[in-house]
C-alpha cells in the first residue's frame, strides 16, 4: 500500500506543476521555486507532515519535501537551541541533500560533456 | 476584426497552439509517481539493511540525487525531460539534474567561473527561497514556541 | 545609378549580381527536407573545435571558403565581407575574419542577419566601395541554447509555438560581373513591437514586422504577390507564418501558395519534432544558399521576394519584462 500511496500523491504532485507548466508559461525554475516555498509554507501550517505519514517517499521526494525538510529543520532547531536554530536548522537538515548535488555536480562536469540534441 | 497592436496579444492567443495539457499530465504523473516509487523502494531498502530513521531521511536523497545526476551525465535526463516535464523537474532528481546540468554546459568557460559560479543558475533561486522561507517559518515558530 | 522607390526600397537597375554562395549545416539539419541542397553536412557539434562558440566560428570560415572556390576567388578578392550572429558582441562573426585582412563590418539583426549583411554588401558594391563583397551569417543550436536558454542536458520542456535554432552557415558574394542572378531590388524594415512577451513564440513577435516590410515594398514598387514565384520569411516558423498570412491578406496581399518560411522548410516537424519550426540567422541562411539561389540559376524560379525576420532581444531584456522587438529585411532576387 505504501508504493501505491506514495505514486499516486507523488504523481498528483508532479501535475499540479505539469499544469502551471502548460497554463501560466512560467519557466520550470520558478515553479520548482515556487513548489519549495509551498513545502514550507505547509510544513508550517501542518498540513504537510500528515501528507508524509500518509504517502512517505510520494510527498518528500517531490521538492515540495525539500521544502518540508528545511521547515522541520528549522522547527526542530529553535526548539533545541532557541533563535540561533533560525539560522542553522534549514541547513543542517538538508546539509545531505545540498552537498551530494554540488558534488555530483563536480565530478560529472570532469567526466562528462553535453551533447547536441 | 483588424489587427493590430492592440488586440494583438489576444489574436495571437488564438493563433498559438495549446500544449497537449492532458498527454503531457499523464506522462508526468506516471514519471513523477514512478520516481516517488523508487524513492520508497530505497528507503524500505535502507531500513531492511539496518538503517535508522534518521539516517534513511538523509541517504534516500543522496541516493536519489546520484541518480539524478548519474542519468544527466549520460544525456538521458534531458529526454525523460522533454516528455515527463514537471514529472521529472519536480522530484528531487530534476533539482540534481538543474546543478549536473549547467555544470556541465559551463565547464568551457573554467572550473572555478564556469563549473563554480555557473552550476546553481537554475537551482540557486531554489535554495534561496526554501531558506528564506524556512527562516521566516522559523522566526514565526520561535516567537509563537519559544519566547511565549 | 541605384534608384530610391518609394521610402523603404532601392533599386539597383540589374546591376548587382550574385557571383556565388555557400553554405554549411549540422547534422540534425542534414537530415532534414532539404539534405541534398547543402554544401556541407557535418556531423560533429564541436567541428573539431574544443567549444561551440569556435565551432559555429569555423562555420562562417568553411561557408565563405565554399563561396569562394565556387566563385574562382581568392579571400583578398573580396573588399569589404558583412557579416553578424547571434552571440554576444556577434564573435563568431569577428573571430572569423580576424586573419583575413579584408575590411569587415560587423552587424546585429538577429535572424534578419542574412538579407542584412547581403544588403550591406550590395550596398558596398553599388557606390563603388567593392569589386565583390561578401554576406555571411551563422547559428549554432549549442550556443544559442546556452546564451538564451539552458543548458543542453537540462530536462526542460518546449511549448508547441517553440523553434529550434538552425546549425548553419551561409555566405553570399556579391559584385558587378555579370551572372545570371541579379539583386534587383531590396527594402530595409523599421523596428516594430506589438508587445510579444513570450520568448517561445518569436513568430507571433516577427510576423508584425514582416508584413510591415513586405507591404512597403509592394506600395513602393506597385508590385502585388501574383509577381513573384516565391516569397519566402526567414524564420517565422508554423505560429508567425499562419499569423503573417493573415496579416498580409488583410492589408490586400493574398499570398496563396506562392509564400513560404524557411523555417518550415529545413526540418520536417513532424518527423524531426521541431515543434514551430528552425529559427536562427543560419535557417533562412542555409535555404537561401541552398534551395533558392541554385534554383534561380537553373532558371526554375525566375522572381523570388526573400525577407529575413529578426526578434531583437536579450535575455537581459526578457528577464526585465520587456517585449520582444523584430525587424525584417527584403531582397528581391532576380534570375534569367
Amino acid at each position: 500500500m505504501d508504493y501505491l500511496y506514495a505514486f499516486l500523491i507523488g504523481g498528483a504532485i508532479c501535475v499540479i506543476a505539469q499544469v502551471l507548466i502548460d497554463k501560466t508559461k512560467l519557466a520550470p525554475a520558478k515553479i520548482v521555486v515556487l513548489f519549495v516555498t509551498m513545502g514550507v509554507l505547509l510544513t508550517s501550517v501542518g498540513v504537510y507532515q500528515p501528507l508524509v505519514e500518509f504517502a512517505g517517499a510520494g510527498a518528500t521526494v517531490p521538492i515540495t519535501g525539500f521544502g518540508y525538510s528545511l521547515a522541520k529543520g528549522v522547527e526542530n532547531a529553535v526548539r533545541q537551541n532557541g533563535w540561533l536554530g533560525i539560522f542553522t536548522g534549514g541547513f543542517t537538515a538538508s546539509a545531505g541533500g545540498v552537498a551530494a548535488a554540488v558534488f555530483f555536480g563536480y565530478i560529472f562536469s570532469l567526466i562528462s560533456n553535453p551533447k547536441m540534441k | 476584426m483588424s489587427i493590430n497592436k492592440s488586440n494583438y496579444d489576444e489574436y495571437v492567443k488564438k493563433k498559438t497552439p495549446n500544449s497537449p495539457i492532458l498527454k503531457n499530465c499523464i506522462k508526468a504523473f506516471f514519471v513523477g509517481g514512478a520516481i516517488c516509487v523508487i524513492g520508497q523502494a530505497i528507503t524500505d531498502l535502507c531500513i531492511m539493511l539496518g538503517a535508522g530513521m534518521t539516517e534513511v531521511k538523509i541517504i534516500t536523497p543522496i541516493i536519489l540525487i546520484f541518480l539524478g545526476s548519474l542519468l544527466t551525465g549520460l544525456g538521458v535526463y534531458d529526454k525523460l525531460g522533454k516528455h515527463a516535464g514537471g514529472g521529472s523537474i519536480i522530484p528531487i532528481t530534476g533539482f540534481a539534474n538543474s546543478i549536473v546540468s549547467s555544470a556541465m554546459e559551463f565547464k568551457k568557460e573554467g572550473y572555478v567561473m564556469g563549473v563554480g559560479a555557473k552550476m546553481f543558475t537554475i537551482a540557486g533561486p531554489v535554495i534561496v527561497y526554501g531558506v528564506v522561507a524556512s527562516m521566516i517559518y522559523g522566526f514565526i515558530y520561535w516567537i509563537v514556541n519559544i519566547v511565549f | 545609378m541605384a534608384k530610391k522607390v518609394g521610402d523603404r526600397t532601392l533599386e539597383f537597375s540589374e546591376r548587382i549580381n550574385v557571383i556565388s554562395y555557400g553554405n554549411v549545416v549540422g547534422k540534425f539539419e542534414g537530415e532534414g527536407p532539404l539534405k541534398s541542397c547543402f554544401d556541407i553536412i557535418v556531423n560533429d557539434e564541436y567541428f573539431g573545435e574544443k567549444t561551440y562558440e569556435k565551432a559555429e566560428t569555423k562555420m562562417q570560415q568553411t561557408a565563405l571558403n565554399s563561396a569562394l572556390q565556387k566563385g574562382l576567388l581568392k579571400i583578398s578578392d573580396l573588399n569589404l565581407i558583412a557579416s553578424g550572429d547571434l552571440l554576444n558582441q556577434c564573435i563568431s562573426s569577428s573571430y572569423s575574419v580576424r586573419d583575413n585582412d579584408v575590411p569587415f563590418i560587423g552587424l546585429y539583426g538577429a535572424c534578419s542577419t542574412m538579407a542584412l549583411s547581403v544588403i550591406v554588401a550590395s550596398m558596398s558594391v553599388e557606390c563603388g566601395y567593392s569589386q565583390y563583397a561578401a554576406g555571411v551569417t551563422s547559428s549554432h543550436f549549442c550556443s544559442a541554447e546556452r546564451q538564451f536558454r539552458q543548458p543542453l542536458e537540462y530536462g526542460g520542456q518546449r511549448t508547441p509555438s517553440a523553434q529550434r535554432t538552425v546549425t548553419a552557415s551561409a555566405a553570399l558574394i556579391v559584385g558587378k560581373k555579370k551572372t545570371n542572378i541579379t539583386v534587383k531590388r531590396i527594402a530595409i524594415g523599421s523596428v516594430i513591437d506589438f508587445l510579444v512577451t513570450d520568448a517561445n513564440n518569436m513568430g507571433a513577435a516577427m510576423a508584425p514586422a514582416a508584413v510591415d516590410t513586405v507591404v512597403h515594398y509592394f506600395n513602393d514598387t506597385g508590385t502585388k504577390p501574383q509577381d513573384y514565384d516565391m516569397i519566402l520569411s526567414g524564420d517565422l516558423g508554423a505560429v508567425g507564418a499562419s499569423i503573417f498570412r493573415d496579416m498580409a491578406a488583410e492589408k490586400g496581399y493574398d499570398m496563396q501558395n506562392i509564400y513560404n518560411d524557411c523555417g518550415l522548410m529545413i526540418f520536417d516537424n513532424k518527423k524531426q519534432d521541431t515543434h514551430a519550426g528552425g529559427s536562427g540567422c543560419g535557417c533562412s541562411g542555409a535555404v537561401l544558399t541552398g534551395y533558392v539561389l541554385p534554383r534561380l540559376a537553373s532558371g526554375e524560379l525566375k522572381n523570388v521576394l526573400f525577407m529575413s525576420t529578426g526578434a531583437l532581444m536579450s535575455t537581459t531584456a526578457s528577464q526585465q519584462g520587456e517585449s520582444i522587438p523584430a525587424v525584417a529585411h527584403l531582397i528581391n532576387f532576380t534570375g534569367e
